[in-house]
């Protein structure tokens, strides 16, 4: 089954289950706003996903020295052996 | 400890990447002791003498250890794996980047995951724990995070890292998905893994560092939102 008819059929889901609610207890103009706090909702939600994955996102500062050092031990043993490294 | 039987082809497509291609073989050789692999590189015609280099690298490491399978010009990544498989002798297969952004020492921790899960594909991930990145600005890192968000809401991936190209494919797995691809660029490297995970492969992670490259251009341009969002709306209907 592809993707979008699973996202499809939650949507339904979810839908019917509004239109359920349409008919019941909780009065009409909450129940007709609901679509609409959800989309908000999922809004922030997002929204807050991307900040907070921004503020931990991993960073490794020392990664770039270690490479230099590799670069710098891999030019040296490449030089002697004829390949040419002196490009830059 | 069992020794490790299987054979690892490291497909590195390479355009313009005289320098890095040297050093990356070096580092490749350097933390691959004990192993039994081969280095395929796909050069689309480098102008800047990638291939001589290469040549250099084959007399030093010898011509079965370090393929060079050169295409005219520059014909995509897709394809260029593809032409790397064609030339796998491995069971299973590794592609990076040539620009040093993939670090090899973090192959054997591939191999390993591998080796301790029996899983088809291992992908390296930058955005866990033990793994990062460095050299991004934050602009980068927002629409790298914004996009990872949108992907991981809409697609459901089951990986972390969408667009990240460093990975361990069983050939055959490989071989499988590559087929059923058609996308281009890192589109294409988020087409892989959703299909991959779509097909109920077995996926592990590794975390892994990116250190945006030091040498050469990047191939990263600026149309490249409006080509993701293109590809994530492509993903979510076809797959």
């Amino acid at each position: 089954m592809k993707h979008i008819v699973k996202l499809l059929a939650l949507l339904v889901a979810v839908s019917a289950f509004w239109i359920g609610l349409l008919e019941t207890v909780i009065p009409r103009s909450y129940a007709w706003l609901l679509p609409v706090y959800f989309v908000v909702s999922l809004g922030c939600y997002g929204l807050l996903m991307v900040g907070v994955g921004l503020m931990h996102f991993p960073t490794c500062p020392q990664e770039a020295v270690l490479l230099q050092q590799d670069i710098a031990e891999a030019k040296e043993f490449l030089k002697q052996r004829g390949v040419d490294v002196d490009y830059d | 400890m069992e020794i490790n039987k299987n054979k690892y082809s490291i497909i590195v497509p390479t355009y313009n990447e005289r320098l890095n291609i040297a050093l990356l073989v070096y580092l490749v050789f350097k933390h691959l002791r004990d192993v039994d692999f081969e280095v395929i590189v796909v050069d689309d015609g480098s102008p800047d003498g990638t291939q001589e280099v290469v040549k250099q690298l084959q007399q030093v490491y010898g011509e079965d250890r370090i393929l060079l399978r050169a295409r005219p010009r520059k014909l995509g990544l897709g394809t260029a794996y593809v032409h790397g498989l064609k030339h796998a002798s491995g069971n299973f297969v590794v592609i990076m980047d040539a620009d040093l952004s993939h670090h090899p020492k973090y192959l054997p921790s591939f191999i390993r995951k591998q080796l301790e899960t029996g899983a088809s594909i291992v992908t390296g991930t930058r955005y866990v724990k033990g793994g990062g990145v460095h050299g991004w600005n934050l602009m980068r890192k927002l629409t790298s995070r914004g996009a990872n968000v949108l992907a991981q809401t809409l697609l459901w991936p089951g990986v972390s890292d969408l667009t990240g190209s460093f990975r361990l494919y069983r050939k055959s797995v490989l071989e499988d998905v590559i087929s059923t691809c058609v996308s281009k660029g890192y589109v294409f490297q988020m087409e892989m893994i959703v299909r991959a995970s779509r097909k109920r492969y077995h996926i592990e992670e590794v975390p892994i560092t990116f250190v945006d490259r030091v040498y050469g251009s990047s191939k990263l341009g600026g149309s490249e939102i409006v080509e993701y969002l293109k590809g994530l709306a492509y993903l979510l209907v076809t797959t």
